[in-house]
């Protein structure tokens, strides 16, 4: 099981309490019926799937109950930072080479 | 090859055994293939059995990063079925089912595909709906599928609970008879053995690196650990390493890899004779011809590749067992292990030519690939050998996403994903 640190309540807590919602920073169109085929697509069914460094969303479900973003390793399941939802996309991550 | 039978373990007994020959041999690599198969599991090994035996192409070799069979084909629960709900599943998972009658022979390899029966069990009133709802489309399909009574089913699993105070008390279930297991290292060496006999090579320990590609977009070849191998034809196989793969190629997948987990007991005399399944407390079991409990659980929630679960996965799944089979709550587990699934957003397969010419994928099963093997080898070798789908892999397209023509079994798969 996991340890999650939820960036609200400032503290770490088992998986259990969580419900991951898949990719993070995946932003639907504001003008959504005007989306081409091929660009719903990518929206909708397209995923990076990375074996490595992935950006995901988090909800803190029996906990404060919001969504947060979170960078963790899929290969060792690792977290490396999570961060409150609206906030930028880390251009650096710590411990990471890029 | 010589043909395993019954006067040659006489004749071997003999001479001490001194002369079983290698199931299939390790070569070194060639410069160049016909077609390249990335991946050694069930699939990729049907893919090229077929693809010599049906299409005569045997210039074929077949990568695989670690051992032959090593991946989700000796990791999973080993339940065959094709009780699927859509007419295009029923096609291809069908067809596969056909193909497990027979195979042994066929191989000369005991596969030990055992018809001994798959029951899905019904806790609550929408269980009795769905799986009923499945009965019918299965047999409109000619799909053998049948609805039992608590009582039938008790009687067809008798180790079963059908208690109505149970906590998840059985008021039905569905039963498909053509169901059961086979042995799944057995599928992989089988295939293994008869591609080889016809002049496929199977290189281990090999790891594609990255997909070749010519000006004209066209595959030329894979870069290996162990140099670059050339081909016209490459059909990727990887399992949850799919989109990695199709990453090298640039192509982009709509595929999300998850740990499955799964667990064996200690072995005991027979108990359980058939496979049983239950969607709505997730849980599946059957009992190996070893005398180990074989029991599936689900899937961890996020994406991973690190080949182990949640030990709270297992412990949810064992719960459900201990309900429905009160007679095994103080069986010791010996082994747990997890491999990666790769799953599509409808939870039905991709087998189809890609964006890329020369560049074929077969993967999206998800939980549910170990029983289609031979099927899907035999559709994809046509796929691969014709550049055109067979009738029945023709639906499973990867275009199907941006069409919207999806063959949505996510909610019509017999256990929750």
């Amino acid at each position: 099981m996991l340890l999650i640190r939820c960036p609200y309540c400032e503290e770490e807590r088992p998986e259990l309490e969580f419900r991951n919602a898949g990719e993070a920073h995946i932003a639907r169109s504001a003008n959504i019926t005007g989306e081409s085929d091929d660009d719903f697509e990518k929206f909708f069914f397209i995923r990076s799937n990375p074996k490595g460094i992935i950006y995901e969303r988090w909800r803190h479900m029996h906990g404060c109950a919001r969504f947060f973003n979170a960078v963790r390793d899929t290969v060792t399941d690792k977290f490396i930072m999570t961060y409150k939802a609206g906030e930028p996309k880390p251009a650096k991550v710590p411990g990471v080479a890029k | 090859m010589k043909k395993y039978s019954v006067f040659a373990i006489a004749r071997e007994a003999m001479r001490g055994h001194k002369g079983w020959e290698e199931q299939w041999s390790s070569p070194e690599p060639k410069k160049e293939y016909d077609v390249i198969i990335v991946g050694a599991g069930g699939h990729g090994l049907a893919t090229a059995y077929y693809l010599a035996t049906v299409h005569g192409i045997t210039n074929v070799a077949v990568l695989e990063k670690g051992w032959l069979g090593g991946g989700n084909t000796g990791r999973n629960t080993t339940i065959i079925r094709s009780n699927y709900l859509y007419d295009e599943s029923a096609g291809i998972y069908d067809h596969a089912l056909k193909l497990w009658d027979g195979l042994s022979q066929e191989l000369n390899y005991n596969v030990m595909y055992s018809a001994r029966g798959v029951m899905m069990l019904a806790h609550n009133v929408h269980d009795i709906q769905v799986l009923k709802r499945h009965v019918h489309a299965n047999r409109l399909n000619g799909i053998d599928n049948e609805w039992l009574t608590p009582e039938q089913a008790k009687e067809f699993c008798p180790p079963l609970n059908i208690s109505k105070q149970a906590r998840y008390p059985v008021v039905g279930a569905a039963l498909q008879r053509r169901g059961g297991t086979a042995r799944h290292d057995a599928v992989a060496w089988g295939y293994a053995r008869g591609a080889s006999a016809r002049g496929v090579h199977i290189i281990q320990n090999c790891e594609v690196t990255g997909v070749k590609r010519a000006a004209n977009g066209a595959v030329t070849g894979v870069e290996t650990t162990r140099g670059f191998i050339g081909a016209k034809k490459v059909g990727v196989v990887a399992a949850g390493h799919s989109s990695v793969i199709m990453n090298m190629a640039g192509v982009r997948m709509p595929l999300e890899s998850y740990p499955l987990q799964a667990l064996v007991s200690e072995p005991v005399k027979p108990v359980v004779p058939c496979v049983v399944m239950s969607n709505t407390v997730h849980a599946y079991i059957s009992q190996s011809d070893k005398g180990e409990l074989v029991i599936g659980a689900g899937t961890d929630q996020y994406v991973s590749y690190s080949q182990t679960g949640g030990l709270h996965i297992l412990q949810h799944t064992l719960d459900a067992i201990c309900e429905m089979f009160p007679i095994f709550t103080r069986m010791k587990m010996l082994r747990s292990w997890g491999g990666i699934v790769d799953v599509t957003p409808d939870r039905s397969p991709i087998l189809a030519k890609t964006p890329v010419p020369g560049l074929y994928v077969n993967c999206g099963w998800g939980t549910g690939g170990f029983k289609a093997t031979p099927g899907s080898g035999h559709v994809f070798a046509h796929t691969i050998a014709r550049d055109d789908p067979h009738p029945i892999n023709a639906p499973f397209t990867i275009e199907r996403f941006r069409t919207g023509r999806l063959i949505d079994e996510a909610a019509a798969a017999a256990v929750a994903h």
